[in-house]
């Protein structure tokens, strides 16, 4: 399917859009999933306690999307949520986000963003909720699962800068990918982006350059990330980036005039289609299939 | 009755020319920045922080000695500077806003 088919395809069906990562870690536009694939969820920025003008209900549109990925067909391997699971660390507010996201079929994974470590007892409540077994005491992780090897990786609450891995978790992750073969499929979750999106805004991992050269060596690389409520997207090499949309607000583009990030608000009609999340398909050793979906 | 009646005019005399206690500094948070960024005040005053933007946003030292925690838009807190010297601060939820506090000694 060229681009603009693939564009017309997204218009059409409302969907979202869907991308096959070959082998070869190039990635292009293809129309539909193969039923009966492996396949995961991608949920992001639900920010469970905003209650300002950009989303007056963010549960319920947290809500609409577990039902979306709770219809799907052929249920997920997993849910990842990429973090700012709440939007004060409140305990009230990752009672309500648990309430929700328990109801998912699929068994669910978190890693926190900068909203989810807020205060000496964000962190706490974050792990108290969400935290898993397997995780290292400080949350970061990897596993295999249906011939990939998936890396969550926790960029916030270093300190002084928005997005950081730190010295500890990037030896960490140098040991864990040395044992794997350079074919092996990976992907990495992360909330800030790893690549430097808007790096005025905030949009960046400090060190991210540093985990980016270790990924270099492997063929097919997939980074998905949340905290800047869109897709964007960029290939280098045989790394692929892409943030995700939000369940709860959009922001603005990178590079908007007069624009700041933050909650935006847009036309009530309008919000459905600027929220949602992302599923990738798996159809096979190195192949990919990745949807986002913007709707339901 | 006289010396009652001139003992609680004093009284209302003196606490009339007791100085009453500063206003708090108000600093404002709005568009991803402190206003204003440095403030000074003596020690024991108070500073309120009142978070303008639709974005949540916290005040928090950044040796982690006092923190606002989250504050939702309209939301303030309240901090008493007991000790003089320099404070910087940041937001947590944005690290790339900085302000700065002089207490100054009280005396």
């Amino acid at each position: 399917m060229r681009r603009g088919d693939f564009v017309n395809h997204v218009a059409w069906t409302g969907a979202g859009i869907v991308y096959v990562l070959g082998a070869e870690g190039i990635v292009r536009a293809t129309a539909s999933a193969a039923p009966g694939a492996f396949s995961f969820v991608q949920i992001s920025d639900s920010h469970i306690g905003y209650t300002g003008p950009a989303n007056g209900d963010v549960r319920g549109t947290l809500e609409k999307a577990v039902a979306g990925i709770n219809a799907m067909p052929n249920q997920p391997a997993f849910v990842i949520h990429t973090g700012d699971v709440t939007h004060l660390s409140k305990a009230s507010e990752f009672d309500d986000a648990r309430a929700v996201l328990s109801t998912l079929k699929a068994p669910l994974l978190t890693i926190p963003g900068e909203h989810d470590v807020i205060g000496a007892e964000g962190p706490k409540r974050f792990a108290a909720s969400f935290g898993r077994k397997g995780a290292s005491s400080r949350g970061w992780s990897s596993w295999d699962q249906g011939g990939i090897h998936f890396v969550a990786l926790i960029n916030v609450g270093e300190g002084e800068t928005m997005g950081v891995l730190g010295d500890e978790q990037l030896a960490w992750l140098q040991k864990d990918l040395d044992a794997r073969k350079p074919e092996t499929p990976i992907v990495v979750f992360g909330h800030v982006p790893l690549f430097a999106v808007a790096p005025e805004w905030g949009w960046t991992t400090a060190d991210g350059t540093k985990a980016i050269a270790m990924l270099r060596r492997f063929s097919a690389v997939t980074v998905l990330n949340g905290h800047i409520h869109q897709v964007v997207e960029q290939t280098d090499g045989a790394i692929r980036f892409a943030t995700a949309r939000s369940t709860a607000f959009p922001q603005a583009a990178p590079g908007t005039p007069g624009a700041k990030p933050g909650p935006l608000k847009v036309a009530p009609d309008s919000l459905l289609g600027v929220l949602g999340y992302r599923t990738v398909q798996v159809e096979g050793a190195g192949a990919w299939r990745e949807r986002t979906l913007a709707q339901g | 009755m006289r010396t009652a009646l001139f003992g609680a005019a004093a009284l209302v005399a003196l606490l009339a020319a007791a100085p009453s206690p500063p206003p708090a500094t108000v600093v404002h948070i709005r568009d991803d920045s402190f206003i204003p960024a440095s403030i000074t005040v003596r020690a024991g005053d108070k500073v309120t922080f009142v978070n303008d933007d639709d974005d949540a946003h916290t005040a928090t030292a950044d040796d982690s000695s006092w923190d606002s925690e989250g504050l939702n838009q309209g939301q303030k807190w309240t901090h008493v500077f007991a000790k003089a010297g320099k404070v910087t601060y940041h937001c947590t939820v944005h690290p790339m806003m900085h302000g700065t506090v002089s207490v100054r000694s009280a005396s």
